[in-house]
């Protein structure tokens, strides 16, 4: 039995039926968004003075990122049009490019997550906190305490707040610290449980990377096995190609607005 | 898109490099003008939202395609805007009854 409206359009809609159920999908992925940007506002708002990060995450590295996730539209787009044009050849190149650049951008976007996680905030018996990135991790926890050792490369601060503006703060030189587990009152990294801040950031970020992931592979089935369709039924695959565009496209969308608000304000 | 003569994406192609430059123009914009101080963070956050909402006016319009679309796709985007409108207005409503100082950090 054939799938109805697969090319033509339905008479009601003036649509083929898989355009009217992406844009569905996409209207729900919108409010899923826009909860969580809600859920980030009510997060900074209501965050006590001072008490909002800035200057957390690397703005060239962003912006490179960014960049990646624009050249793939564009890549995505031509890839469409060149299906449209009757140039599969072009098409090929084209997606190959999206996916490279897929994976260039969960490439950048891991390195960042690595960076948060060996980076520490560890507040001292004598109210100090050092702040930096684990070197070497020899600290053991047992019977409520820490012990062995910890060599960090960063500085100390006086003060949390020093540490939530780093737009504003002065550069303090970095050093290898020796922290001794005798020292430690409370050790924790920049993943998602450091403060609300790191915690909306991972899950607005997370959940973007695995709409990338999910993107590129259904892109990737597009490009090499599912592109046997173009041989047998090219109308076919050139909305399977617009379908798959359509929702990167609302991918690279919602990154336009991540980009400034995490990284930027 | 119904257009689907091959000639005419010539014309297409050229438009979607320079909404291409435009995203890529408006990526440097944001990321320049957050290192001004406008004199308030909110003005800051203003305006690097209006530059947010442009370029994804220029991707969604003309990447994908809703610059021409049917009015079956103008319906679902109509009653998706006003649920996300409506979803922001409530956030912004609550800031009137808001327990400050409640969020950990």
């Amino acid at each position: 039995m054939d799938i109805p409206y697969t090319v033509q359009p339905r008479p009601d809609t003036g649509l083929y039926n898989a355009k009217v159920g992406i844009w569905l999908f996409l209207a729900s992925e919108v409010m899923l968004f826009g909860a969580l940007f809600s859920t980030y506002i009510l997060l900074r708002v209501g965050a006590p003075e001072g008490l909002w990060p800035h200057g957390w995450l690397n703005v060239p590295i962003g912006t490179c990122n960014t960049i990646v996730l624009i050249t793939s539209s564009i890549t995505t787009v031509m890839a469409w049009a060149s299906c449209k044009m009757n140039q599969f050849g072009r098409f090929k190149v084209f997606h190959a490019c999206t996916i490279l650049l897929a994976l260039t951008f969960v490439g950048i976007k891991s390195y960042e997550y690595r960076d948060k996680f060996m980076h520490y905030e560890v507040t001292l018996a004598d109210g100090r906190i050092a702040d930096g990135h684990m070197v070497e991790n020899k600290l053991t926890f047992a019977d409520n305490k820490w012990t062995g050792y910890a060599m960090i490369k960063g500085h100390y601060v006086e003060d949390r707040k020093e540490l939530y503006d780093l737009k504003a703060a002065k550069s303090h030189p970095h050093e290898e610290l020796r922290i001794e587990g005798s020292q430690i009152k409370k050790l924790d990294n920049y993943g998602p449980w450091h403060n609300t801040y790191t915690a909306i950031y991972f899950t607005l970020t997370g959940l973007h990377a695995l709409h990338v992931i999910g993107g590129a592979i259904v892109i990737g089935f597009l490009w090499g096995p599912g592109s046997k369709m173009w041989k047998t039924d090219p109308e076919r695959f050139t909305n399977r190609i617009e379908i798959s565009g359509l929702f990167w496209h609302f991918v690279d969308l919602v990154w336009i607005f991540l980009f400034p608000v995490l990284y930027l304000l | 898109m119904s257009d689907s003569h091959p000639e005419h994406f010539s014309h297409h192609v050229r438009r979607y490099l320079f909404v291409f430059y435009a995203l890529l123009f408006g990526t440097l914009i944001t990321v320049g003008a957050s290192y001004i101080p406008f004199g308030h963070r909110a003005m800051n956050i203003g305006v690097a939202l209006v530059i947010a909402t442009g370029k994804a006016f220029l991707v969604a319009g003309y990447f994908m395609h809703l610059i021409s679309e049917r009015k079956m796709i103008y319906g679902i985007l109509a009653f998706t805007a006003f649920f996300f409108v409506g979803l922001m207005a409530l956030t912004i409503w609550s800031f009137s009854n808001f327990p400050w100082h409640t969020t950990t950090h």
